[in-house]
């Protein structure tokens, strides 16, 4: 019993950080019609800024923070305007090989302005653990939990409450009508982007003081957001949330009841079993077109 | 026709000559090894351009079967003694019917969801061959796999190993040209322009899907043979993530020009490390930077966009 | 063509049987209950203002869409549950409303493609190339190029589909759908961007399908050559059958001119 509550405990906090990574995807999924390959690398980018500003640099924790979330919307940004907007031919086959390359791109730029080492990174607040059951929950956990559901929930107010956001639905549901309504879809376009790297950035820096940070610690984690945002329907904020959470808990189940070696193709073998079984996700009413 | 052919002869017999022309003068067996990597790489990227280039369908886990292929040769010839020719037939068996079982399900999907499930089994390839460390060596690798014989003949390195791999790759590319000069051919190509106008002339796009999947699969199950008993140690990293996405540039490259766009592109990604100093510092900048720039600019891939480039030029002069 | 003429005296059967189709696509009934048959050999206009659901109709008749309710029989048989690709081999061949040729190919190629429900040669004869693929590979062509003879497109054999001029795009998809030898061919708005001498060929064009015994579906904005051509037309409006009968009948229908009066 205690094992397994600290399993949960572990495992609700890797899953937070694999929503957030998730609903960055999905989001952008949802206003562009875009699967960003290399959404990785900006949780990356931001676990790697986070570390050098505010291990290496010192500067206050705030701050710091800011300053990856930064790093990784501009680095969006920067790629959105450069790589997929100019694209000649946007159709799925070279959005996606476009977006890989870009993955790559980062992931060798990052080898080799931070070098190949890990690094790792304290927590944000060293109070003691709580015990629940027998488990230590770590102040930590609730930390990044809590900061999760706030972002989530930052993003669910921004899509139903504010204009641009109620814009940037109507550009998802419908491009030209929404062109059509006087909506820049472009520009929704470009916001989705910026939004959608800076989540990944926020992943990075809640990831950072859980794991060892590295140049190449990209493309798994954004695998995982990937099967995350499957797993609660491509499209859907909260199902994206819920995937994520769900996705953290079974891994963490699975590398300590099965084996350790075996946790990251738990992920896969998941996201194997949705896009053949459910491509709409687990949530879904109906099976997403497949065309 | 006969002029076309004669042509398609006439090629051949350059490509001949030249390999052979290579194999016989050089002595140089650092030369020779770069050759024959160059022709390992070829067969992956004819592969990868069957189903890619003219299927029009992405696999971002190629790399799978090609480390399915050396795996099973290393292990039945290494582990278990059995004639490596034997085991050439288990290692191209293996991942045909791996390919038929992944790729049922896996081919109904398209475009991003294709991608994202290729490279989900890419990875759990990757993970069970490094997991599986009883069997596979895990991390560390695998050693002890031994040197292909044939009656008096020994490949080792040199030219030997190096005539072997260019013969299996000029089998391969006329199975490839007839390939596609067919029926059949000609069906993968239309659904590359339009899946749903394929079905609705009456093929059974899945099918073919499937067909041009499992024999990429073979095509990089024999490569996977060539390069354990070439190399003769193997360790999971030569068949990761990141190689797929080096055979995927190699096609990028190459683009649906030709056969022989797959021959380019392999060659240029295996000189390139070679002739750049200091090449595995930015080799992924490199790659990413090719793939972006590429696929941006040209999206049916370089050689064949330098060549409808150079139509255009000619048509606008005349 | 190579159907032979219903031969007169033997009533003619039908070759399309629909009964109450139905297809919702969300809240919207596309197609509510509609019901008709075709005998073979005739041509069958089939008309409606736009979002009448034609397109729809035909989508559902070659298997693109699964219907919600009702029955589609060909030849007598239920064709509901077979797969597209199945249906064109069974004899039912369509072109599409917006182009849709195999650009990056020639239209030679586009036609051979177009044979490949009655071709055979599979992956083992292709690379073994043995005689009996060469042999089909050879009449293929052959008779891809009559083809191209008979729809008048000989001349561009070579060109690549996506480089012919828009007329000619349209006479393509014919020829391609003419490749698969059907015995029911659904056209679909065929004269849409015709020049009046490029849909006076076309008219031409269809009369020579009819002759050669091929059974037609034409979808058509331009009323004078449906009226012209068909030897029946069924009225669609909203999703619903509007009418029925030969041509004289439904021009003086009063529903069907004030449907399309309306509707603008
Ligand atoms: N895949 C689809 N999803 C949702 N609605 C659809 C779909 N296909 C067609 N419809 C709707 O069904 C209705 C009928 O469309 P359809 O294309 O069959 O009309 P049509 O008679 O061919 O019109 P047109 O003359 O403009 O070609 C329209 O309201 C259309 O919006
Ligand atoms: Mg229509």
């Amino acid at each position: 019993m205690q094992e397994i509550v600290q399993y949960l405990f572990s495992g609700i906090t890797t899953g937070a950080v694999y929503a957030v990574i998730a609903v960055g995807l999905s989001m952008l999924y949802s206003s562009t019609e875009l699967i960003n390959f290399a959404h990785g690398e900006f949780v990356m980018i931001g676990a790697l800024v986070m570390v050098t500003l505010w291990v290496r640099i010192g500067l206050p924790l705030p701050l710091a923070m800011a300053g990856a979330v930064g790093a990784g919307c501009v680095s969006g940004l920067v790629f959105e305007r450069f790589a997929i907007r100019t694209a000649r031919n946007p159709e799925p086959i070279t959005l996606i090989i476009i977006t890989v390359g870009a993955g790559i791109f980062l992931k060798g730029a990052a080898m080799i302005i931070w070098g190949k080492d890990p690094f790792s990174m304290p927590a944000f607040s060293s109070h003691e653990s709580i015990e629940i059951f027998g488990a230590a929950l770590l102040p930590q956990s609730i930390w990044i939990v809590s900061a999760a559901l706030v972002l989530a929930g930052g993003i669910h107010l921004f899509l139903k409450q504010t204009l641009t956001g109620k814009a940037m639905v109507a550009c998802a549901v419908n491009k030209k009508a929404a062109w059509l309504s006087g909506i820049p879809s472009e520009k929704m376009g470009i916001l989705a982007f910026g939004i959608s790297t800076g989540c990944g950035a926020v992943a990075g820096i809640f990831i950072a003081p859980i794991t060892m940070s590295a140049y190449d610690m990209g493309t798994i984690l954004g695998l995982k957001g990937f099967c995350a945002a499957m797993i609660g329907g491509l499209g859907s904020l909260w199902g994206a949330f819920a995937g994520g959470l769900l996705l953290g808990i079974l891994e963490s189940l699975g590398a300590g009841l099965i084996s350790s070696g075996l946790k990251d193709a738990i992920a896969f073998v998941l996201l194997l079993l949705i896009l053949y079984i459910r491509p709409g996700g687990l949530f879904a009413a109906k099976e997403a077109k497949r065309f | 026709m006969a002029i076309k052919n004669n042509y398609i002869r006439i090629e051949y017999l350059v490509f001949l000559c030249a390999v052979s022309a290579f194999g016989f003068v050089t002595e140089n067996t650092y030369y020779l090894q770069i050759m024959t990597f160059i022709g390992i790489n070829t067969l992956l990227g004819l592969g990868l351009n069957m189903l890619m280039g003219y299927t029009g369908q992405v696999s971002l886990g190629h790399a799978a079967f090609y480390g399915i292929g050396a795996y099973t040769t290393a292990i039945l010839s290494g582990t278990y003694g059995i004639n490596p020719w034997l085991s050439l037939v288990c290692a191209v068996a293996a991942a045909v019917f791996i390919a038929f079982i992944v790729g049922l399900p896996t081919l109904r999907l398209s475009g991003y969801y294709l991608a994202m499930g290729t490279l989900g089994f890419g990875m759990i390839v990757n993970i069970v061959i490094r997991e599986w460390a009883a069997v596979t060596g895990g991390a560390s690798g695998f050693v002890g796999i031994p040197v292909l014989e044939a009656g008096p003949l020994i490949f080792m390195s040199g030219a030997n190993y190096y005539f072997l791999v260019w013969g299996i790759v000029f089998a391969a590319m006329i199975v490839c040209r007839r390939l596609l000069a067919s029926r059949t051919g000609r069906a993968l190509r239309a659904i590359h322009d339009g899946e749903k106008t394929a079905v609705a002339i009456g093929i059974n796009t899945h099918l073919l899907k499937l067909e041009i999947f499992i024999f990429a699969a073979a095509l990089g199950a024999v490569a996977g043979f060539l390069y354990a008993h070439f190399v003769l140690f193997i360790s999971p990293e030569s068949f990761g993530f990141m190689f797929s996405i080096k055979i995927v540039t190699m096609v990028v490259i190459g683009g649906m020009a030709s056969v022989w766009g797959a021959l380019l592109g392999a060659t240029v990604l295996t000189l390139l490390p070679e002739v750049l100093h200091g090449f595995a510092e930015y080799e992924m900048i490199i790659f990413g930077t090719v793939l972006m720039v590429v696929m941006i600019f040209m999206p049916q891939g370089l050689t064949r966009g330098i060549m409808d480039m150079i139509r255009t030029a000619g048509r606008a002069r005349t | 063509m190579t159907q032979s003429e219903p031969t007169p005296g033997i009533p003619a059967k039908q070759i399309l049987d629909v009964q109450n189709l139905t297809k919702m696509f969300g809240g919207v009934k596309a197609q509510d209950q509609i019901s008709f048959s075709i005998e073979k050999g005739i041509v069958c206009g089939l008309i409606g203002p736009n979002g009448a659901g034609k397109t729809t109709l035909f989508n559902m008749i070659t298997g693109i869409y699964q219907p919600d309710a009702g029955k589609v029989a060909f030849n007598g048989k239920d064709i509901r549950k077979t797969p597209a690709h199945r249906l064109v081999k069974a004899g039912i061949a369509r072109t599409f409303q917006h182009v849709e040729l195999f650009s990056s190919m020639t239209l030679l190629e586009n036609i051979l493609v177009g044979m490949h429900v009655r071709t055979q040669a599979g992956f083992w004869a292709a690379v073994t190339r043995i005689p009996a693929m060469k042999r089909e590979e050879r009449q293929s062509r052959r008779r891809a190029e009559e083809l191209l003879e008979f729809t008048g497109l000989c001349a561009d054999a070579h060109k690549m589909a996506g480089d012919l001029p828009a007329g000619r795009q349209k006479t393509a998809q014919i020829a391609r759908a003419l490749a698969s030898e059907p015995l029911l061919l659904l056209l679909d708005e065929p004269a849409a961007g015709l020049n009046p001498v490029e849909t006076h060929a076309l008219g031409k064009l269809i009369q020579k399908i009819k002759q050669s015994g091929i059974t037609m579906m034409l979808v058509e904005h331009d009323m004078s050559l449906v009226m012209e051509m068909s030897d029946k037309v069924v009225v669609l409006d909203q999703g619903k059958k509007l009418a029925e009968g030969t041509p004289r009948q439904i021009q003086r229908n009063e529903a069907v001119m004030s449907a399309y009066l309306g509707n603008g």
